[in-house]
């Protein structure tokens, strides 16, 4: 062979290689390491924000299962594991158990036949509305159910005070038992002191989202966004009354978090995940309590499962670990852990969770707190695939108004016509 | 060997008639192919890459903009131009397309004239200039998502530092995150914050190829620092303008992270008023999992673009044309033709 021709052949290798990274390139990733058949394995979960599994916690499980080996992925927001979950479901590259949230529950239900189902002997575990939250029209269970979010109410007992209004929790559970009730408080309030009395009024709207079992859609899966009364008055009762009393129209902006500290506001709708929040924000803010009710009832704000790919390599292995991490006595560990809530009945009768005190806010009972208000929810929301769409939207109509952008009728109208177009 | 060649050579070559059939070794094909190919084969590599990592996106992206698509089960449904003609019939869409314009401009012009103005002091004779060079560009360095961190804060309505500076003056506090020109004022400062010392950089770079004669003779015939600036050294940046003007241009239209970044939601505020084309494009697709519509909306992003660049490359060209010195502009036509002359020459 020539010399050019040696080249020529040498040239054509490298092209070939460089077609076989480029092709690998599309393909790499999605292999998943683990499901040897050596009977070692290694579990991928992945979670966000903090579940409450500690390393110590899932070190005992790697103890209790030789051979077992687990890596925990964090992302660092909802929203992140949202994007990647979505990506790659269907697909390859998921980890062996990914959690989702309750936010996104709804989307993912639309692909509950690629989710591994929950066991049948397992359902009964969870409270009643997790589990229909995440049961598809076949009747299958596709979520363990970690934590929820039973929301109370937290208020400043020195705002309080000041303004004349009760401080002891008790009697301040006695004031907000309808939404009537805590607008008229609210309305005394803020005309006694001149400031808001609630830190959101799209806190309100999810308040009483929570309580309609039809919103935007009903149970068969039509819109009935735009004509169902219901939405109408929740719409008109949050501009009405809640938006006169709420320092800012939505929460977790720059500003809100700063009047945290400043004690702009007296009181916030807060489910159990707001405490470490609030404590994180406002460490030097003495005062904070919460009272033992909900106005209207109870209503759920939050709260994630483990889903199992139904396409993973070791679907049985991770069924086996979703089944303990979400047993009654690793979720009150990690409610001691995190403040992550349970949602199993079993766990509230546990120490962990029954004796379960918070010294930020006046050493209130809130493990007792938390399980009454989990106790009260008795509705069901029906959430479709869209449900956060038109809610999010209804939540950018409520701003609108607060800003002064729209009067109440024009941000009702945008709504309808935004909707329209989903 | 050579027969066998030749057979293959004649039996697909159908030579022209009236053409000798030049008889070649192996090894002189060889060579010929040598010549002809090795250089495609060189830039192979990166084309190859091109056709996996952009041409396949783009024209996967222009398939699924014509479907309703659901990206998790990888189906879709044909449904013509519907996608498109949703986007268009969006008060949303020509919300954010108006936005987008809106904060290009406030970000380009004064960029542009701060820019000239800190490349022309840089151009002085100054102390500890490489310092000053670096400092310039010390916010390109920034990442953006840092940057709308930093801004996003400052900017706060009631909590932020701008409004309590402004309070000082007595000006009145601003709603940055509800007023929409505020706020694209807001996000015009985080635009320029990140770009002003780059440009201004580039811009130093073509002060200082600018021939110091020109200055002499400037100054020899009375002209002062000024007049020299206006006569001298803009005309001569004209090239290296124009360059910058097209690039921030590109980069204006695709402005995401800054706007993204200016609130909480990072949806482009409750009445819209920061909603920029990609930003919308961004939530249709990984908000609302709608990958048809949100192709649909890349396609007709990609045709303003497009568009855009065109209109900046007849102005471009009609600016450069004058410069003068590098010979006649001649169009693809003409130097074609010219091409065929001199190879009739040669060959005659």
């Amino acid at each position: 062979m020539t010399h050019r021709a040696l080249r020529r052949t040498l040239a054509g290798v490298a092209l070939a290689s460089v077609g076989g990274l480029v092709l690998a390139g599309c393909t790499g990733g999605n292999g998943d390491g683990g499901g040897d058949a050596g009977g070692d394995i290694e579990l991928t979960i992945a979670t966000f924000n903090d579940f409450g599994y500690s390393d110590e916690l899932l070190q005992e499980y790697e103890d209790a299962h030789p051979g077992v080996t687990i890596v925990h992925n964090r992302a660092a927001t909802s929203n992140d594991a949202r994007a990647n979950f979505f990506q790659k479901l269907g697909n390859t590259g998921l980890a062996d158990i990914e959690a989702i949230e309750i936010d996104w529950l709804a989307e993912g239900m639309q692909y509950s036949d690629l989710l591994a189902p929950v066991p049948d002997d397992l359902k009964g575990r969870w409270l009643d509305w997790k589990e229909a939250a995440a049961t598809d029209a076949e009747g299958n269970l596709i979520g363990y159910g970690t934590d929820i979010g039973p929301q109370a109410v937290c208020y400043r007992a020195d705002l309080f005070e000041a303004a004349g209004l009760p401080t002891d929790r008790e009697e301040v559970a006695g004031l907000f038992t309808t939404w009537d009730d805590l607008f008229a408080v609210g309305a005394e309030y803020k005309e006694k002191t001149g400031k808001p009395f609630l830190d959101s009024a799209n806190s309100i709207l999810q308040g009483l989202a929570n309580q309609l079992e039809e919103t935007y859609e009903d149970a068969d899966g039509n819109v009935i966004a735009t004509e169902n009364p219901d939405v109408r008055e929740m719409f008109d009762t949050v501009i009405e009354k809640g938006v006169p009393i709420s320092a800012y129209a939505g929460q977790w902006s720059e500003d809100w978090y700063a009047s945290m500290a400043n004690g702009e506001f007296a009181a916030m709708l807060c489910p159990p995940w707001m405490h470490g929040i609030i404590s994180g924000e406002a460490p030097d803010v003495t005062g904070w309590d919460i009272a033992d009710v909900f106005p209207g009832g109870g209503s759920n704000w939050g709260g994630s499962y483990l889903t199992i790919p139904a396409n993973g390599d070791n679907v049985e292995a991770a069924q086996e670990l979703a089944d303990w991490l979400t047993s009654p006595e690793i979720q009150a560990r990690a409610f001691a852990n995190v403040g992550a809530f349970p949602s199993q009945p079993d766990a509230y009768e546990m120490t962990e969770v029954s004796d379960a005190t918070n010294e930020y806010f006046n050493d209130a009972p809130v493990g007792e707190i938390n399980s009454n208000r989990a106790a009260a929810i008795t509705v069901t929301p029906i959430k479709g695939p869209k449900y956060f769409q038109f809610h999010e939207a209804l939540n950018q109509a409520v701003t609108r108004v607060f800003d002064g952008l729209e009067t109440p009728e024009e941000a009702w109208d945008s709504w309808v016509t935004e909707v329209s177009a989903f | 060997m050579t027969a066998t060649i030749t057979d293959r050579g004649t039996a697909s070559g159908a030579p022209s008639p009236g053409r000798p059939v030049r008889v070649l070794s192996f090894s002189q094909r060889l060579s010929r192919w040598d010549v002809k190919l090795s250089p495609y084969l060189y830039i192979s590599p990166f084309f190859i890459v091109f056709a996996v990592a952009g041409l396949f996106p783009i024209v996967y992206t222009a398939v699924i903009s014509f479907m309703d698509w659901d990206q998790i089960r990888r189906s879709g449904e044909w449904v013509g131009f519907d996608q498109y003609a949703w986007i268009l019939q969006q008060p949303k869409f020509w919300v954010a397309l108006g936005n987008t314009f809106s904060i290009f401009l406030l970000s380009s012009v004064p960029q542009l004239i701060l820019a000239t103005f800190i490349a022309a002091m840089l151009d002085r004779h100054i102390r500890a200039r490489t310092f000053w060079r670096m400092s310039a560009l010390l916010p390109y360095v920034v990442a953006p998502v840092a940057v709308g961190l930093i801004f996003n804060a400052l900017f706060a309505d009631n909590s932020g530092q701008v409004n309590e500076w402004l309070g000082f003056f007595g000006i009145g506090p601003i709603p940055w995150h509800v007023e929409p020109f505020w706020s694209h004022v807001a996000i015009a400062t985080m635009v320029n914050y990140r770009w002003t010392g780059y440009n201004a950089l580039i811009l130093l770079a073509a002060m200082q190829a600018i021939p110091r004669d020109y200055y002499e003779a400037a100054t020899v015939d009375g002209a002062g620092p000024f007049r020299q600036f206006w006569s001298v050294t803009l005309p001569s940046l004209r090239p290296t303008l124009i360059f910058v003007i097209i690039t921030s241009t590109i980069g204006g239209l695709q402005i995401f992270d800054e706007p993204r970044m200016f609130d909480q939601f990072g949806r482009g505020g409750a009445g819209s008023q920061w909603l920029t084309i990609t930003l919308y494009l961004y939530d249709i697709g990984w908000g609302e999992w709608n990958f048809g519509r949100a192709s649909a909306m890349a396609w007709i992003l990609f045709i303003i673009i497009l568009a855009i660049g065109l209109i900046n490359l007849l102005v471009t060209r009609s600016l450069v044309r004058d410069e003068g010195g590098r010979g006649p502009v001649l169009t693809r036509a003409e130097r074609r033709a010219a091409a065929r002359a001199r190879r009739r020459e040669a060959r005659a």
